[in-house]
């Protein structure tokens, strides 16, 4: 009896501050939302962002995408040859790019590179006083630092999802012509052809919110950092990890969405 | 004037401030001294509002500070903090003219740039510190670049947590004269943390003495050695024996 007591309880301690988490996430969301929109605007610091976190993921996303646009083509071919239907392999390539793989995988790379360096940043800004410091000289933290990061991210996402999906539909291309045969006139002519509006939107849409996300859970975890050195490394496993698994959440309720 | 009313504050199981009162006048400089963590940072912490007192009331020209709009109460304020806390993304002059450089009224970069200098000259750093970046200063620079960022706005209020602990002693009484300086001439108030007593001496008007969460002596500084309070004797002399054990 005892045990089983335990046993609840430490459970619904457990769900409890699970609750109290995602609520004080959505406060911290809509409060820093809030403050994009209020002045004082800060564009030096969202163009450093900007840069920070778009161009400086170039390289990462864009060797994802070709990589995954290369064996999705050999993987495509292989089953497709199954019911002789090798000539889909460009339009397949192009729509899961652009729908699913390029927002998803580049999400998660940019998760990995951006959520935690915005945790880190900002953990170590908490530790050190650096927040505090910024309140006494008048200035609010989450328009300076939380406001810049989110907005910048949220920008940038669907730009370089939009760079990705572009150099992974060129490494499927060039598998393709390669290295499985097809006419390159026709690859590129498939691609286009069978490609929708909607299919780029719903992607580049994904992107933004993945944007959101990255940037939203690594400035949080940062922003609340626990003492010291070993509470900015928790807040930054944090911060990967929640971005990681909202990102993958998040496109499936945007697919069923889009479906 | 500041006027503290029997504040609390505690981080779980630690209480750290149990009550304390404490007043200071405009244009006084007050120094609180007290054992290390007793909490004398915490208690200027929370009258700035950076962290959230228990219990208790601060007032500012008698104005509850809760109630105050919270930039204009912090525009008065500068605050030197205890690691300097350094903004180590932008370079030492854009740190002392940081505030100089936001909000509606800001100056052009030039003149900010001027201004920074001229506070870095006064904390007995020269113009070249100023392009550098706080991570290649050693410590008692960076402490000093601080202190400069916490005057440069001319504010009517300024907290120093520790201004001279890892300064050589010439610079220390440098720092000491400055602080001197800007409550006699600029008129300011001044609370001053420290743990050396020559700085006591020469910076201020009144002290308190916080030990076990609460104002163990109060009074002007020429009372400061006259007193037979145990806890400032012990403190004062240095001793390892008295009422304020030395493992806390
Ligand atoms: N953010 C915090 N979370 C938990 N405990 C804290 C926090 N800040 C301070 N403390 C605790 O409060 C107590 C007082 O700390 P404080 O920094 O005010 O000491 P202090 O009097 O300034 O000491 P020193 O002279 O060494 O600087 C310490 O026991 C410290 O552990
Ligand atoms: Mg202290």
């Amino acid at each position: 009896m005892n045990t089983f007591n335990k046993l609840l309880r430490s459970i619904g301690a457990s769900v409890l501050d699970f609750c109290s988490t995602i609520g004080r996430i959505v406060i911290f969301a809509c409060s820093s939302i809030s403050h994009i929109f209020r002045p004082p605007f800060y564009g030096k610091e969202l163009f450093s962002q900007f840069m920070q976190i778009g161009f400086y993921s170039l390289p990462v996303v864009g060797l994802t995408a070709l990589f995954t646009g290369a064996a999705l083509a050999l993987q495509i071919y292989s089953g497709g040859a199954r019911f002789s239907a090798e000539s889909v392999v460009p339009s397949i390539v192009a729509i899961g790019m652009v729908r699913e793989l390029g927002p998803v995988l580049g999400g998660l790379m940019v998760a990995g590179r951006v959520s935690s360096s915005i945790a880190a940043e900002l953990g170590t800004m908490r530790v050190t006083e650096q927040i505090d410091a910024l309140v006494t000289l008048s200035t609010n933290p989450m328009k300076y630092l939380v406001a810049p990061r989110l907005l910048a991210a949220t920008i940038a996402m669907p730009v370089l999802v939009a760079v990705g999906d572009t150099i992974g539909i060129l490494g499927g291309y060039l598998v393709g012509t390669g290295r499985l045969g097809f006419n390159s006139n026709n690859y590129l002519k498939n691609t286009v052809d069978f490609m929708e509006l909607g299919d780029v939107t719903s992607g580049l849409a994904k992107a933004a919110v993945f944007g959101f996300i990255i940037a939203l859970m690594g400035c949080y975890h940062g922003y609340n950092s626990g003492r010291g050195a070993q509470g900015v490394g928790k807040a930054t496993i944090n911060a990967v990890v929640s971005a990681s698994v909202m990102i993958l959440a998040a496109n499936y309720i945007l697919t069923e969405a889009f479906f | 004037m500041i006027m503290v009313q029997n504040l609390h504050k505690r981080f779980t199981e630690n209480t750290v401030l149990r009550g304390v009162n404490m007043q200071i006048e405009k244009g006084e400089s007050m120094v609180i001294i007290g054992g290390s963590g007793t909490g004398k940072s915490v208690l200027l912490k929370c009258i700035l509002g950076l962290e959230k007192p228990d219990n208790g009331k601060i007032f500012i020209n008698g104005q509850d500070t809760t109630k105050l709009d919270r930039n204009l109460f912090l525009s008065s304020f500068g605050m030197l903090f205890q690691n300097a806390a350094l903004f180590d993304s932008l370079t030492v002059w854009k740190n002392v003219a940081f505030r100089l450089l936001q909000g509606s009224n800001k100056m052009s970069e030039k003149q900010a740039k001027d201004i920074a200098v001229e506070k870095l000259r006064r904390v007995g750093l020269s113009p070249d510190v100023a392009e550098k970046y706080p991570a290649e200063l050693s410590g008692g620079m960076q402490k000093r670049v601080g202190l400069a960022r916490a005057i440069a706005a001319n504010p009517g209020i300024i907290f120093f947590d520790e201004p001279t602990t890892g300064l050589d002693p010439i610079m220390s009484g440098v720092i000491n004269e400055l602080i001197r300086e800007i409550v006699v001439e600029m008129g300011a108030t001044a609370m001053t943390i420290t743990h050396d007593m020559s700085s006591v001496r020469a910076i201020a008007d009144k002290v308190i003495m916080l030990h076990d969460g609460l104002v163990q002596w109060s009074g002007v500084i020429g009372d400061l050695e006259k007193s037979q309070n145990p806890y400032l004797n012990q403190f004062l002399n240095g001793n390892a024996e008295g009422p304020i054990e030395a493992v806390r």
